[in-house]
Order: structure tokens, then sequence, then C-alpha cells
């Protein structure tokens, strides 16, 4: 396979700004200027503010609640519980299991038991503060493993939310044929998606007793119905529009103010804006889960993989959110990007009184990458084999097998991404007696001159399914329409795939101005008046707008030369749209579209699917459950001050495939900020739960990276089209998340020659030398 | 809300309205009142209040005194000569936005076991100006710190300056947090050299209860160096595994969501180790400030 | 209580503003100019950044009382012609705006940097920069839009 270099197919190569190239974004002037409006900007003339009292306690039965003092206070409107809603008085994304507000318990700390309506956010927090719940403290359960007995009492089956099992091959044949047999356990505390924007929106209520949200979500439609249903009101009289969204990564995909806004606005019949504190935020979202992992290899002597077996526990906390389908997508991919013919896979997603954990970018394979590669450096060390030969010898390649049974298809190109990073030269190290402080380990700290200094350098291989899988299978709706103005064709795009900041309204204006050649694109807001688009999640957004966008302009493209086809006599055929003319084959303009339109619009709407799946079996696992797959890999260079155990992100390297690049800029940010982020979960990231209480629901103690903690990433973008996909495309934003964290784990245990058995890393998990600095004779 | 424009007002201010919160940077209080922490009656302003917001050298030159309302972006720009630490100390605390709004005295005022300025004030044996309408008073920075988040101002009391002697030889501030900036030290250490006493003087921040002092520590190197001085090559290598040692016997921390009290001695034991050596390695090149 | 205040460039006088309110909420919410960015309330991520008589801060640190008579510059002012500042083009040609919930803290910090240090190195600008979070683009592209600002602004040797 050669890299692909070129665009694969553009309709009008004279085309600005079309697919393929770096265009700005139609947000980027007003997001640049402070315009922009984010969902914690909406406004009403008149509206009241939403407050939320939540539970301090991570277990306790509720035995009352009495909002009269609050309701007396000036200035407020109403205080609502589980009472108050008017419909189902549960929620979730794949199981109706979450309250509203909490009745007869809460679950977790920060659970939802009551929201108040108030003229002033102050005056409404006040009132809060004098809602008396009479709470008896029970104890929390905490513990992922004793819940994994599934006879847990006072969790939602017993403890277990699912087991998952893949099995594949025979390990135990394997094993007796193995050479070399590692074993291991590889923890993940808690990461938190962080994004800035904080949750909130805007509750308007309608005359006809329906209410209209403005939003910061993932997914209009799957909002809407949960709304709807909680609510008690058909889907026709909820309305969601998406407003900006500042950041998601996965934890916007469950539900936040939506249904406490509207139910305010419902009942005191004025608009209701709802934002989330910073403390707040921390309570308010789902967390990645928190893993434990077993992983057991074995090899023969010169490293070709015999077996994998994996044991992975995935802590959802105290509801169900996406659990179920997060730990099949760890379990999937627990094995890693590698060829290996015996698996044997074992995955448990529990319940506890700790905060609900649900999606987030790399749903479930970010844990299983980090144990995978983690393990695999550990074989490498065994097998006394450089890791990165060990990946080559066993990566993965187009028409092998995955555990679960699928042969993969489309373009798997491991060794071309592995490569890059074997031949990219190291960075120059650094004379720590004369380099400035902020290259060194501890950056303005001014904790080191040299002292205590060495040098890591880590690789780590991930993969990932690109769309949803396991016969979940979906749709994306767009509609495309075409107009005159002043003379030109002008095309506006309305499509509900959310935009969170990861530029899928760049791609929407760069389809159309490929495919129908006009020069000026509008999008249209983001609502549930479309069909829907599904969700922006697992990488799919890009894949399925681009089909569902490509499709009603080819359709609108039709309708257009059709008209000219009958206005010229010729057959269409022979007709190409370039922007405002209609040209013949020899590209010789015919007749200007203005012409042959009108005043009239021509506007097609297109339902895009992509390939069918299907589920897993439930006792081995196997079933063709992916639509494609997607792969990244990262080099990481670190240094590492072992008395202190601060470490210096020294540079990251890294290779994807991503199909085609779109929108070049647009990728490189992708990469970028997902490895950023598997960055913070390796050395700094982790929302720290004791007894199911949150210690560090801030930004001073949950620390995500400064640009000071972020090195240079040089990176090699292939661009293998994927035979199924529009324009070739793949999924990005999740690769690169996956393989960032163990490579730099791996990196540290190069540097410290430290087990390190746990992400992220502390700083006294890496100290390898005494205080007094005297090392421990080698 | 009150807004005097003297320091006789504000004092006379702060007498009669008790409750009322001083504020000048916000850096700390802003952050109470957002989180719903802190809902002061009133608010004293003390950002309009004239000649608080810049330095003067008294003493005969030997002393640094440093208004209440001079932030540390001015002390990381004006200051690196005659206090190198509390510069040093300054440009670790929070970013740019921060630094230009946060002063020493707010941290002072707030007594944070992790106030950055803390171990430098120390090691500096600074002094506290506290004014109340009943006068003025000196504190002795040993004498300031009186408890977690408490300290030995008056209620009617604002702090006008800090007095920090000038540097006379080598100083040296190191900060130790999960991240490269931006942190809330895990751990602290400041050392000051005093070559015209001659004197050692440490700090250490979010170690205990209070900022601490490494008595010991300074009492074994005093001894160690006593007419070494001027020939501090001299001193032996286990001097700083010593001090080291010391400095971290002097702590008293617990573990909490930023390190483990182990990490805490470890690393200050680390250093104190360090800091010295750089320290010794300063005065054996005369490299003395100011 | 009533705060009289200059935001980029034109008076205010704003009434019943409560005591403990921060200039953030009073520029958002009085005011009405909502470029300035709620993110983390406490000086954690400077997506709050404004300039205050010329000095840069985080608007949530700052009591709204505290800028009576005062000089605010926000995002919404950087450029007094009411086009783009060339920071702000910057970022956008850079593509250094993703969910760009930090961009306006962040176009404003680094607007104070370059009118500082017209030509920062790579480790000045991630120091000067370092109080302002982003979570959505790793920063790479955000330090590239800084130099191409001060290479634009003709600083550049």
């Amino acid at each position: 396979m050669t890299v692909i270099e070129t665009p694969t197919r553009i309709t009008t190569p004279s085309v600005v700004d079309g697919v393929g190239a770096s265009a700005t974004r139609p947000d980027g002037v007003p997001k640049v200027d402070g315009s922009f409006i984010y969902s914690s900007d909406e406004y009403h003339d008149g509206s009241l503010w939403g407050v939320t009292l939540r539970s301090p306690h991570p277990r306790a039965r509720i035995l009352a609640i009495d909002t009269s003092q609050a309701e007396g206070i000036d200035g407020v409107r109403c205080v609502l519980t589980h009472r108050d809603v008017p419909g189902s008085k549960t929620y979730g994304m794949k199981v109706y299991d979450e309250p509203v507000l909490a009745f007869d318990e809460v679950r977790y700390q920060g659970e939802p038991v009551a929201v108040v309506a108030a003229s002033h956010p102050e005056i409404a927090r006040r009132a809060c503060e004098l809602i008396v719940v009479d709470y008896e403290e029970l104890v929390p359960n905490t513990d992922p493993e004793m819940s994994l007995t599934g006879r847990v009492d006072g969790l939602f089956g017993g403890g277990l939310a699912r087991h998952v099992r893949i099995r594949h091959g025979d390990v135990g044949a394997a094993r007796a044929l193995a050479d070399v047999v590692v074993e291991g356990r590889y923890e993940m505390g808690t990461q938190d998606p962080a994004f800035l924007g904080p949750e909130s929106g805007l509750a308007v209520p309608l005359g006809d007793g329906g209410v209209e949200l403005y939003v910061s979500c993932q997914n209009l439609h799957l909002d809407q119905q949960q709304v709807a249903d909680c609510l008690g009101l058909p889907l026709d009289k909820v309305r969601l529009v998406l407003s900006g969204v500042g950041g998601a990564f996965g934890g916007k995909e469950d539900l936040n103010v939506h249904i406490h806004a509207c139910m305010l606005a419902l009942r005191t019949g004025r608009p209701v804006r709802m934002v989330y504190s910073r403390e707040e935020s921390f309570f308010g979202h789902v967390h990645r889960h928190p893993a434990i992992a077993d992983i057991e290899l074995g090899a023969t002597r010169d490293g070709r993989l015999l077996f994998t077996k994996v044991r992975l526990v995935l802590d959802g906390g105290a509801y169900t959110s996406t659990s179920q389908v997060v730990i099949a997508n760890g379990c999937y991919f627990a094995a890693g990007a590698y060829d290996v013919a015996n698996v044997e896979i074992d995955g448990f997603a529990t319940y506890t009184n700790n905060p609900p954990c649900g999606a987030m970018r790399g749903f479930g394979a970010v844990q299983s990458c980090y144990a995978i590669e983690s393990a695999m450096d550990r074989l490498a060390a065994a097998l006394e084999m450089h890791p990165l030969e060990l990946r080559m010898r066993n990566a993965i390649g187009e028409g092998d097998m995955l555990p679960t049974g699928q042969p993969v298809d489309g373009p798997a190109p491991v060794q071309e991404i592995l490569a890059y990073l074997r031949d990219l030269p190291l960075p120059a190290g650094v004379d720590h007696g004369t380099a400035d402080m902020r290259a060194r380990p501890g950056g303005v700290g001014n904790v080191t001159r040299g002292e205590g200094i060495r040098r890591g350098v880590g690789y780590a291989l991930g993969m990932k399914a690109i769309g949803f899988s396991g016969g979940m299978d979906d749709t994306c709706t767009a509609r495309v329409t075409v107009w005159i103005r002043d003379g030109e064709p002008v095309a506006e795009v309305y499509c509900a795939g959310p935009e969170l900041g990861q530029g899928v309204v760049t791609l929407e204006a760069q389809i159309a101005r490929t495919e129908l050649g006009v020069r000026t694109v509008e999008l249209r807001d983001k609502d549930t008046d479309i069909a829907e688009s599904g969700a922006s999640s697992a990488s799919r957004q890009s894949w399925m707008t681009a089909g569902a966008v490509a499709g009603a302009c080819g359709l609108v493209r039709d309708e257009i030369l059709a008209r000219g086809a009958r206005a010229l006599g010729r057959p269409a055929g022979e007709l190409t749209l370039d922007g405002p003319e209609i040209r013949d084959p020899a590209g010789h303009p015919l007749v200007p579209v203005a012409e042959v339109l009108g005043p009239e619009a021509v506007s097609h709407a297109f339902t895009y699917r992509h390939r069918p799946t299907e589920p897993v079996d439930d006792e081995r696992g196997q079933g063709n459950a992916h639509v494609a797959f997607a792969y990244a890999a990262h080099r990481a260079v670190v240094d590492v001050d072992v008395e202190l155990g601060l470490v210096k992100v020294v540079e990251m390297a890294t290779a994807q495939d991503v199909g085609k690049a779109m929108n070049p800029a647009g990728v490189e940010g992708q990469i970028e900020g997902g490895t950023v982020q598997g960055l913070g979960l390796a050395v700094m990231e982790e929302l720290q739960i004791t007894d199911g209480r949150v210690r560090n629901p801030s930004f001073t103690d949950y620390l995500i990276p400064t640009m000071l903690d972020v090195p240079p990433m040089p990176m090699k973008i292939f661009e293998f089209p994927h035979p199924d996909s529009p324009y070739g495309l793949n999924g990005v934003g999740e690769p690169p998340n996956l393989s960032s964290t163990p490579a730099i784990l791996n990196a540290l245990r190069d540097a410290t020659g430290l087990e390190l058995p746990r992400a992220p890393v502390r700083p006294s998990d890496l100290i390898t030398e005494p205080p007094d600095g005297r090392a421990e004779p080698e | 809300m009150l807004r005097p424009s003297s320091w006789r007002g504000a004092m006379l201010l702060r007498s009669q309205y008790p409750d009322a919160s001083p504020i000048c940077g916000g850096t700390d209080l802003m952050v109470d009142i957002n989180f719903g922490r802190a809902r002061p009656a009133t608010l004293l302003d003390l950002t309009s209040v004239e000649d608080i917001d810049s330095w003067e050298l008294i003493d005969d030159g030997r002393t640094v005194r440093i208004g209440a309302g001079m932030s540390y972006t001015r002390i990381i720009d004006e200051l690196s000569g005659l206090c190198p630490a509390l510069a040093q100390a300054a440009r670790t605390i929070g970013s740019p936005q921060i630094r230009n709004r946060g002063t020493v005295a707010g941290n002072l005022a707030t007594a944070s076991p992790a106030g950055d300025s803390h171990p430098v004030l120390l090691a500096c044996w600074a002094q506290v100006e506290a004014e109340s309408v009943r006068g003025l008073r000196l504190i002795d920075i040993d004498d300031f710190f009186v408890g977690p988040k408490r300290s030995a101002l008056e209620p009617d009391e604002l702090i006008r300056a800090v007095r920090v002697p000038a540097a006379t030889g080598p100083q040296q501030f190191a900060k130790v947090g999960p991240r490269n900036a931006m942190v809330i030290a895990t751990v602290s250490f400041a050392l000051n050299l005093d070559t015209a006493t001659p004197r050692v003087g440490t700090g250490i921040g979010s170690a205990g209860p209070t900022p601490l002092r490494a008595r010991a520590a300074e009492q074994m190197l005093q001894d160690s160096l006593d007419d070494r001085w001027d020939a501090p090559g001299s001193v032996d290598e286990d001097v700083g595994r010593q001090f080291g040692a010391l400095v971290a016997e002097a702590a008293s921390p617990i573990d909490d969501v930023r390190g483990s009290a182990e990490y805490r001695r470890h690393a200050l034991a680390v250093l104190g180790r360090r800091c010295l050596s750089w320290a010794l390695q300063d005065l054996g090149e005369g490299e003395v400030a100011a | 209580m009533r705060v009289n205040v200059t935001v980029n460039g034109v008076a205010h006088s704003v009434d019943h503003v409560w005591a403990l309110e921060s200039l953030l909420d009073f520029l958002r919410e009085r005011v009405g100019l909502r470029g300035t960015k709620n993110a983390c309330e406490q000086g954690e991520c400077g997506s709050c950044s404004v300039y205050v008589d010329g000095v840069l801060v985080c608007s949530c640190l700052v009591a709204a009382v505290q800028v009576e008579g005062r000089s605010v510059v926000t995002v919404e002012g950087l450029d007094s012609g009411g086009g783009m500042h060339p920071v702000q083009q910057a970022f956008l040609d850079a593509g250094a705006v993703q969910c760009g919930f930090c961009t306006p803290g962040m176009v404003v910090a680094a607007h104070c940097l370059l009118a500082d240090n017209p030509d920062p190195d790579d480790l000045t600008v991630r120091e000067e920069l370092s109080g302002n979070l982003c979570r959505c683009t790793g920063y790479q592209k955000i330090l590239d839009a800084v130099h191409l600002a001060a290479e634009r602004t003709g600083a550049a040797p």
C-alpha cells in the first residue's frame, strides 16, 4: 500500500475551501470576536434562573423533603421535587434508571434532589440552602470487586451491570505452547471530560403547553425523547435547539439541565436559564470509568503472540448511563491492534455508589488500550525485545481476524504507522545544567538543575471501532437547499449533527462547496425539526454527516441538471454543475444556474446509513459488530526527575490513518487535542473519590494540562481511503486519545525501571532514589 | 461597599465595619464568594487606597518595604535583585492574570499553609506591618501564622506593608507540584544565606498546619558553615544530606488530594539538599544579590 | 448599588449591582457582553480574561464594585475599528479554535502577551499563556497562532 497524499474524489477541482482544504470554521469569526452564543450565553427577556439542590451523601434514604422555607423567599418562583415530575420519573440513554429528581434514595454524591427557579441565581442558591431534606445516611457501596458478585443490596442488578464474554480460539492449548508468559494488573483512575463550557441551557415555555430548549448536547433527538418522556409531553411539544457547545468529549451525551430547566419553565410560565458552576459540573456529568485490568499474554521466544487473556472491570457508578456499551467496546479492543488467534476476554461493568460513569472520548477502549499496551511492554521486556519490534511483529493487518471473529476489512496500515515512529529521529537531549527551567521537569517550580533527571522513550498502538457497533445501526439526515441570491447560487445545509468544537459544521460547508461548486454556503441552526443525525460520538459524525450532506447535494445537483437539461434540450448526463454555471463536458458554460432556477429553490433531504452491523453473541462474543476501524500510535519521550517524581513530556510523536483528511488543519487539531487529553490522563488527571465522595471537584485540584505541560507533537497523517465511507474518510477524534496515555506510561517505565501499575502516575509513584541523593547501587 | 482612598480612611472603616471583608486582588476571597463559601456583609476595597502599591528601601537600604497593594507581577519585575527568592516564588503563583492582582499582603491575610510567599518571608525573617486605628505594630513573621488559615492579625487590623530584609547572599525558592505551571504547591521550600549577619534562614510551605521554619536545619548549617562562609566549597556533601533530612523532619505534613505526607517529607529532603547545593555554589561564585 | 465604568470605551452606569457580584457576571449579565466566558470562576482557566485599566486580569476574581471609575476592555473591544484584531485573525487562520470556549480569554491574554513581548519564543508563550486552559486543541495551534500574529504585526525579525 502507498500513502495517498491527494484527494480521492473532487467533483469540482476548482472549488475553494472544498473537501480536503484546511478551510476555516464557519463559526470561527464569532468564536474569536466573542459574539458566538454558547448555551451559557442564552438569554431571554424576563428569564428566571434555575439552580439544583444536590445530595451531599453518596448514599442515603430520603425520609422527607420540606421546601416551605425556600418557597417563602422573596424572588423565588417555584421549588420542585420528584413529586413534580410530570411524566417518567426516570431517564437514561440506554435504561431509564436515573431519577429526574431523587425519590426514596440518593445513590451518589451530587444526585439532584430539588430545583429552584428565582429571579437571581444567588436568591435561588440561598433558597436551595433552605430546602430541608431529611436523609438517613446509608453505608455506600464503593468497591467494584464486591459489586461483581451481583449480590450487593441496594445496587441495581446486585451491582453487576453487564458481563461481556469473548472467546476465540483455545487459550489453554496456546498457553501450553508459549515460551514466555507474562501477567500483570493495570489500573486506571477516573478521568473527567473537563470541557470548559459548563452544562447550561435556556428553556422557553410555549403557548401551546410545549417547551423549547436551547441546550448544549451531543444528540438532540435522543435528548428530545428523554425530555418529552419525563415531561409527559408528545415529541412534537418538545423542541430542542443546539446552542453553542463548549466541548463535550462524551460528557454531554447524558442529560444535564434539560428536564429541570423545562420543568421550571413550564411550571412558572417563564423562560428559565440554568448554568452549572465548575464545582457543580464535576457532579453534573458522567466521567470516564475507572478500570482494573488483569492481562496475561503468551508468546513464542521470537515474539509471536499466542494468546491474550483479559479480565476488565469498569466501575459505572450509581446509574447505567452507557456502561453496558462502554464495557463491550472496552472488551472488543482489549487484545489491542494485534493478530492473535487465541483470546479470552471477560469484561464487567459494575454499579456502585460512586459517581456515574459513561461515555468519554475512546469509550472503554482508552482503558483497554492502556492495559494491553502496558502488557505488551512487559512482554517485550520478558522477551528482551524492543517494544516497537514486538508490536510490528504482531500488528494486525487487513484480513486478520479480530477476537470477535470479524475479519478486519478496510485499510489497516499499522505497519506504516509504526514504521513512521521507528524512523523518526529522537529529540535531542537537554543540557539541564544550562537549560531554561521551563524545559525541565517541575517547570517554573525551579526544582532541578539537572539533578535526578532520566530520559525515557515509550510506544503504544491503539485501535478502535468507528461508528456505533453491535447492531446499533443508525442514520443521519441532511437537507440541502439551493436558491439564487444576487444572481449567485447559495446553498443551505441543514443537519442536526451536533457541533461540539470538532468542526462538523466546517465539513458541511466544505462538502456543499465541493459537490455544488457554490461559493456561499449557509448553515442552518441545528434542531429537532429535521430527522435525526445520531450522536456526535464514536468518531462517527464526520462520516455520517458527510454521507448525508453529500447525498442531499447529489439530489439537488441532479435536479438542477435535470432542469438545465430541459431548458437546453440536452441530456442531463452531458451536463456538469460548477457553481453559477451549467457546463458541457468540455467545460464550456451553457447556461447560468440563476437562469435555470429563477426564483425557485431546489431542496432535497437525504438519509445516510452505514453498512449494517450485528450484535455479538452472549456466550462467545462473536459477530460482525463493527462498521470500521481506525488506528493510531504514539511515541512518547519524557524526562523524569526520579528524586521528586516530576515529569516533563519532551515530545509526543504520533501517526494515524484518517482515510481522507477532509480538513487537514482540523484533523491535526483533533489529533493534538486527543493526544493532550491522553497526556493529562497519564500524569495528572484524576477525580479522586473516597468512600463515594469526590475530593477534588475544582480546577484547582483536578488538573488538566496547561500549555507549558504540552510538548511539540510531530505527526504523520496517512490517508488510506476507506472503501465504505464518503470520500474515503475515517473517524479521527478518538484514536489519538487511546495510545497517548500508555505511550507516556511506557516511557516513564523506560526512564525509571518501575512497573507503574496505575494511571495517572503520581509524583510519589515515580521516585526511584532515596532523598539523600545517594542512588542505590546498581 | 466600602472604598477608602486613603490608608487612614481604610483603618477607620475597618474598625467601624468589622463584618466587612477586606479585598484587594480578590484572588482568594472571590473564589470563596463564587463558590458560595463566603458571603461577607460587605467588601472593604483597598484597590483605591493611595500609596500602598509600591515599595521602598528603609533601614539604610537594608530592608525592602513592600506595600500591601503591590502585585506579584511588580515584585517579579522590580525586586528580583533585592528579593530574589520572593521574586522566584511570585513567578510560581498562578498565572499572569493572578500575579497581576494578587499581593503578598493578601497571601498573608489568608495565611494558607500553601501560600507561596510564606516560606520566603520566613527564610528572610520578614516583618508584617499590621495597623489599626489603635496604632501600628510590627509582627515578626515567626509570630504571624498561628494556625491553618489563621494569623495574628486582630479583627480591626489591616496589613499595610511587609518588610523583607534585602538579600545579602544567595537565596533559593523551589516548589513541587504535579503540573509544570499554574499549580498549588504540594510542598515548597525557601533558603536564605544571609552573609551579612551571617545566618541561615529557611521556610517550608504546604507541609504543616502553618508555614514552618526548619530550625534544626538552620542551626546545623550555621554550625557547619561557621567560619567557612567565604569558602563554602569546603562544605562536605554530607552536610547537604543532613540539611535535607532536617528540613524534612521539621515538617508535619498530612495526606491530602495534593500528595501524601510521606511524599511531602521526601520531596522536602530533596528540595533542601538541592537548594543548599545551588546556594553554596552561588556563594562560592560570589553571586551575592544586590 | 451603582457602578460607573467604561467598557470598551463606552461609559456605563449600572444600578442594583449585587455587592458580591464578580466583574465577570457584571459584564455578562448587566452590560450584556457575553464574550467573556465563565468556565471555572476561580481564576484557574483564564476564560474570563479582560483588561482592567490596561492590566490583564481574571474578571471572575474582581468584584464588580472594584471597577468603579475604571476602564475595562473585553474581547469585544480588542479592535477599536470594529473589525478583527490581528491576534483574532491569526487564531482563526491557524485553526486555533475548536469549541472556542477558551478562545476569547486566550485571545485577550495573547493580545496582552504580544503587547509586552512582540516576539516571544515558544517557552515564553507557553509560560505566559499557562493560565489559559484549553481542552480541545492541545495548544499547538494556539502556539502557532501567537507566532503568526507576532509575524503579521511585523515585530518578528
